[in-house]
């Protein structure tokens, strides 16, 4: 992606007219800060606040910028600010920045975010360097200190915002598109470094800074033991959304990327555990017996708690998932609405919130696939996309923001301490526990496994926001402990974060492998499964294989049926996969085809290479669902219609009196790419074709029937071919036609209907599930009658009539 | 004997044998169970085993057995019976990988394996997988959806037999024919799925204990 040399140079200022021009519009803001809104004292004296308000009425305005409130004229029957009320002429402009203020003020954020982000696609050689994380830390700063710099004090990111709004799309956004199956052969790996690396963690860096706090002369000895605990449990968790943000962009091999992030999501049932413990018992300095088994209970009850509500939650959703057939628009909003409440009930109980909100995501999505349309599930995928995106940046950027505001508390020892021992801690975890790991591993993790584990145990702002929850009363060191935490966080993600690429680089760890996954991987991966579970059953070894046989099972014999609407209940999983890969093939062919260009990654292996003494039959898909069959129709005739509509314009002005010969030929060109196309489609895609039973459907698929180009004279069903070159009609007008048509279910034989093109009519019920909201297009008639432009063949004798060589009509 | 090629240098030799022993005399166990205190196995005999019943590919899974093949008796040919070292010659293709086998050891592995599963498609013993066979292995695969055509089947197997041809011999013109998936086709399709990691049966894995040591 290289900007165009001689666009560099404006292109390269466009980020920083970006940050002008955000900037800009942050003034307002920044002086409605210093501004006391009175929005019901509208009579309220404006000597309040006379340095900024001058000359304005005291009747209209409540809190006007100092910029804007000059533009406001003194009414001329106004003699003095009073208490008097007087009347006033009906203010043809006001200003209320408080009615506004606060959506204005989010979506001001949130748009710097949106603009920064543009920014640094725009300028490509920085972002290859820095990862974006730095770069919105960065950006954070500046605005920070800008926000400082004008007087005002800059927003902190309060805990309340941030668990509540700004971190759940992230994790359900990870949680939904978990890879299942990676996760779970892993899982052992994945729960030992999650749960017992990061109480290795809290305990050893807790216990170490207390024994440097109680070094004499730091001038940190009333730091207690448990307030240290309490300080290493909130800095050891592996934070989630730095993990994603720096892994995202480095693009390792599958197996450290699931480790690692499985790792960071895993660990907040051990850190929401250790934090309330030790914020309860830090004031009391004496930690029983009991409490120590209270909480080793407590953490139990926390994550499979959390686990619980989301699985309620997932099966709800999956349910209400296989009524939504009729209203496919709200589809995607019960997904976020239910894993929203798994996560917010779970937080009320003081369960893992993140543990609910994974385990509701990996409930829920093969059922509510299975149920959904194809729109609903593009739909969700881009909103989470999309949400993700904003909650990570913002993260960040109020990361940046806070530092800059918050009160800061710095202490050489204990700061430099922390980062020496969090890392160190982290190696020898790490390194520890892989030893103990790779005993019961099949896949060992070598080496460099462990330094990539190790390095990219990153911390962020789940650290940050729980250590802005502790009170002042019983922490007063809290200052002290923030300032600690953001140095970690920024040294984590600037340090390494950025170092982590090259070293990737260096190391020549595995990346990952952009493999397609092809039916015949399907075949051989289900085959497998079923040949070692078979063997485990000889060998009466009830292992892995075994017990994921039996889940399968139950969940096809009673789960499926349950949660998945109607005929998909029942269907395999070879056969889904075949479907998606075919849907997937079709709408890539037709994208790619276009004007009837073959695609050269499509090969031309076709039926007659394998099997040459078979007729070419027609080739019966596997049951597709009508809904589906309807989807996969609809995509190819919008992608079809949209290239005989630009077709459509060679046919029009262009055909006067003299050249129908070089229209006729370029139709002939056209009929063959389209027919090469359809044939293409054909071998992988072929719709049933008992349903398709109507003479124009088999005109329609060229190539299946070698007889179809002469006009039948018996049947009242065929298509009106018609050329009117000189019609003084505009293309406008078809889709009048095509309106008037829709009503109808049999073509009417109508001769004298000057239609533009080439029109076959298409007969075929409508499919209760289509939603019409989301068809694009004006000439896409979103009921019963579906008008299929094909350039097919007019018929080898065509009739010539008078004026009009070239138009052969069916009767 | 399949098991004794372990080897591990550091391992004492009567260490090997005690581990052999403990998942040999727990395979007898199973052996002497599913043969009914028998010396040999019959076809019959797996029908006491209930949980294999559930398996869409039983027959195959339990002809691969008497596969003189994989039995390395002759190169076709099914046998009556098989005794209790056929039975641990069948089970040595599912060892795990060992950490001491170095590249030429790891590539006869992983043929071996590969080996085992292309005769399990394979029936005709003809050395290539023809389109008959794969279309009668994605039907038994199907085979516990008693709703489905059997058309169903049989346009998967054909679209997989098409990629298949277009992976192993790229475009063809139309009057070309790709008689059937040879064993270095095979070999080729699996390239992207780690056989020898994912082949294994977990317990008869030697070496935690013998990194214990």
């Amino acid at each position: 992606m290289q900007a165009k040399g001689s666009r560099a140079p404006s292109l390269r200022a466009l980020p920083f007219l970006f940050i002008v021009a955000a900037l800009l519009g942050l003034l307002p803001l920044l002086h409605s800060h210093g501004l006391q809104p009175n929005p019901m004292l509208a009579s309220e004296p404006p000597h309040h606040y006379p340095a900024v308000i001058s000359g304005s009425e005291p009747g209209d305005v409540t809190a006007a910028p100092h910029d804007v409130s000059q533009e406001i004229r003194p009414l001329p029957n106004r003699t003095s600010p009073g208490h008097v009320k007087y009347r006033k002429a009906f203010p043809v402009l006001g200003i209320d920045y408080t009615h506004v203020r606060i959506p204005f003020e989010i979506s001001l954020w949130i748009l710097l975010a949106c603009l920064m982000k543009l920014g640094f696609h725009v300028i490509p050689s920085v972002s290859n360097i820095v990862p974006e994380s730095c770069l919105l830390i960065v950006v954070g700063l500046l605005v920070g200190g800008l926000i400082k710099g004008v007087g005002e004090s800059p927003p902190i990111l309060k805990s309340d915002i941030f668990f509540l709004f700004l971190l759940p799309p992230i994790i359900l956004d990870a949680g939904y598109f978990l890879p299942l199956r990676q996760f779970t052969e892993n899982l052992g790996t994945i729960l030992i470094f999650a749960v017992v690396g990061t109480l290795w963690n809290a305990f050893f860096l807790g216990g170490l800074m207390y024994a440097v706090c109680q070094i004499s002369g730091t001038g940190l000895s009333h730091i207690g033991l448990l307030a240290n605990l309490l300080f290493g449990s909130i800095i050891s968790a592996v934070d989630p959304v730095a993990v994603l943000a720096v892994f995202e962009e480095i693009h390792i091999n599958e197996l450290l990327h699931i480790l690692v992030f499985g790792e960071s999501l895993l660990n907040d049932a051990v850190t929401v555990v250790l934090y309330h413990l030790f914020e309860e018992f830090a004031n009391f300095e004496q930690v029983t017996v009991t409490d120590i088994i209270l909480g080793f209970l407590s953490f139990f009850v926390v994550s499979l708690g959390g686990v619980f509500v989301g699985v309620i939650y997932g099966v709800i959703a999956a349910f209400t998932s296989r009524f939504t057939s009729h209203i496919r628009v709200i589809e995607p909003l019960f997904v976020f609405l239910y894993s929203y409440m798994a996560y917010l009930s779970a937080e009320l109980f003081h369960l893992s919130g993140i543990m609910a909100l994974i385990a509701s995501g990996v409930v829920m999505r093969p059922y509510v696939e299975a149920n959904i349309s194809h729109k609903s599930h593009t739909t969700i995928k881009y909103f989470l996309k999309m949400w993700s995106s904003v909650s990570e940046t913002l993260i960040f950027i109020f990361l940046g923001v806070s530092t800059v505001a918050g009160k800061h508390y710095w202490n050489w020892t204990f700061i430099i301490s922390t980062l020496i021992f969090c890392l160190i801690a982290r190696v020898l975890g790490v390194l520890g526990l892989t030893w103990f790991i790779n005993k019961f591993r099949i896949v060992k993790l070598t080496p460099k496994d462990q330094f990539i584990i190790a390095y990219g145990g990153l911390r962020g702002a789940i650290a940050f926001s729980l250590g802005y929850l502790l009170d002042y009363q019983h922490f007063g060191m809290r200052d002290m402990f923030l300032t600690a935490i953001i140095t970690v966080i920024f040294f984590t993600v600037f340090v390494q974060g950025m170092t982590i690429r090259p070293l990737v680089d260096l190391l020549a760890v595995k990346k990952k492998q952009e493999t397609k996954r092809s039916i015949n991987e399907e075949i051989h991966t289900q085959f497998l499964d079923h040949l070692l579970t078979g063997i485990e059953d000889i060998c009466g070894h009830y292992g892995h294989h075994h017990w994921k046989d039996k889940l399968n099972r139950f969940n096809k014999k009673y789960v499926k049926k349950c949660l998945i609407a109607g005929e998909r209940s029942k269907e395999p999983q070879l056969i889904a996969f075949y479907h998606k890969m075919e849907m997937k093939q079709a709408i890539e062919l037709v994208e790619s085809g276009g004007l009837g260009k073959i695609p050269s990654a499509i090969s031309t292996v076709s039926m007659q290479n394998i099997n040459p003494r078979a007729l070419p039959v027609k080739r019966i898909l596997p049951a597709l669902s009508k809904d589906k069959e309807e989807e996969i129709r609809k995509i190819l005739r919008n992608n079809l219609q949209k290239t005989r509509q630009r077709l459509r314009s060679y046919n029009r002005h262009t055909l006067v009196a003299d050249p129908y010969e070089e229209a006729w030929n370029q139709m002939l060109l056209r009929r063959q790419k389209a027919r090469q196309l359809e044939q293409k489609i054909n071998n992988y895609l072929t719709v049933p074709a008992h349903k398709l039973d109507s003479p124009t459907m088999s005109r329609a698929r060229i190539g299946s029937d070698p007889q179809a180009y002469e006009p039948k004279s018996d049947s009242g069903n065929l298509p009106i071919i018609t050329i009117d070159p000189a019609s003084p009609q505009s293309p406008e007008s078809v889709d009048l036609v095509n309106e008037e048509l829709k009503g109808t279910s049999c073509l009417p034989p109508s001769p004298e209907e000057d239609e533009e093109g080439l029109v076959m009519h298409m007969m075929e019920p409508s499919s209760p599930g289509t939603d019409n909201v989301f068809t694009p297009g004006a000439s896409d008639s979103p009921s019963n009658q579906r008008m299929m432009r094909c350039l097919s063949d007019p018929g080898p004798q065509p009739e010539p009539e008078e004026g009009e060589p070239f138009i052969p009509k069916g009767k | 004997e399949g098991l004794a090629k372990s080897g591990s240098p550091m391992v004492r030799p009567s260490l090997v044998r005690r581990l052999m022993d403990l998942i040999t005399s727990h395979l007898h166990r199973r052996f002497k169970q599913i043969s009914g205190d028998q010396p040999t196995l019959r076809k019959e005999s797996f029908d006491r085993i209930p949980d294999l019943e559930f398996n869409p590919i039983r027959s195959k899974i339990v002809r691969a057995f008497f596969d003189k093949r994989n039995l390395r008796q002759a190169p076709d040919g099914l046998a009556d019976e098989i005794n209790f070292e056929d039975f641990l010659t069948i089970m040595s293709y599912f060892r795990p990988v060992e950490m001491n086998m170095d590249e030429e050891q790891l590539d006869h592995f992983r043929k071996e394996k590969l080996k085992f599963l292309f005769h399990m498609y394979d029936s005709d013993n003809d050395g290539k997988i023809t389109l008959q066979e794969y279309r009668k292995v994605v039907e038994e695969l199907l085979s516990r959806n008693p709703h489905l055509e059997k058309e169903s089947a049989r346009s998967i197997a054909d679209g997989a037999m098409m990629e298949a041809a277009s992976i192993c011999v790229g475009q063809m013109e139309p009057d070309q024919v790709y008689e059937g998936i040879t064993f270095e086709d095979f070999l080729k399709m699996w390239q992207g799925i780690d056989i020898d990691t994912k082949m294994h049966v977990r317990f008869l894995n030697m070496e935690p204990i013998a990194h214990c040591h």
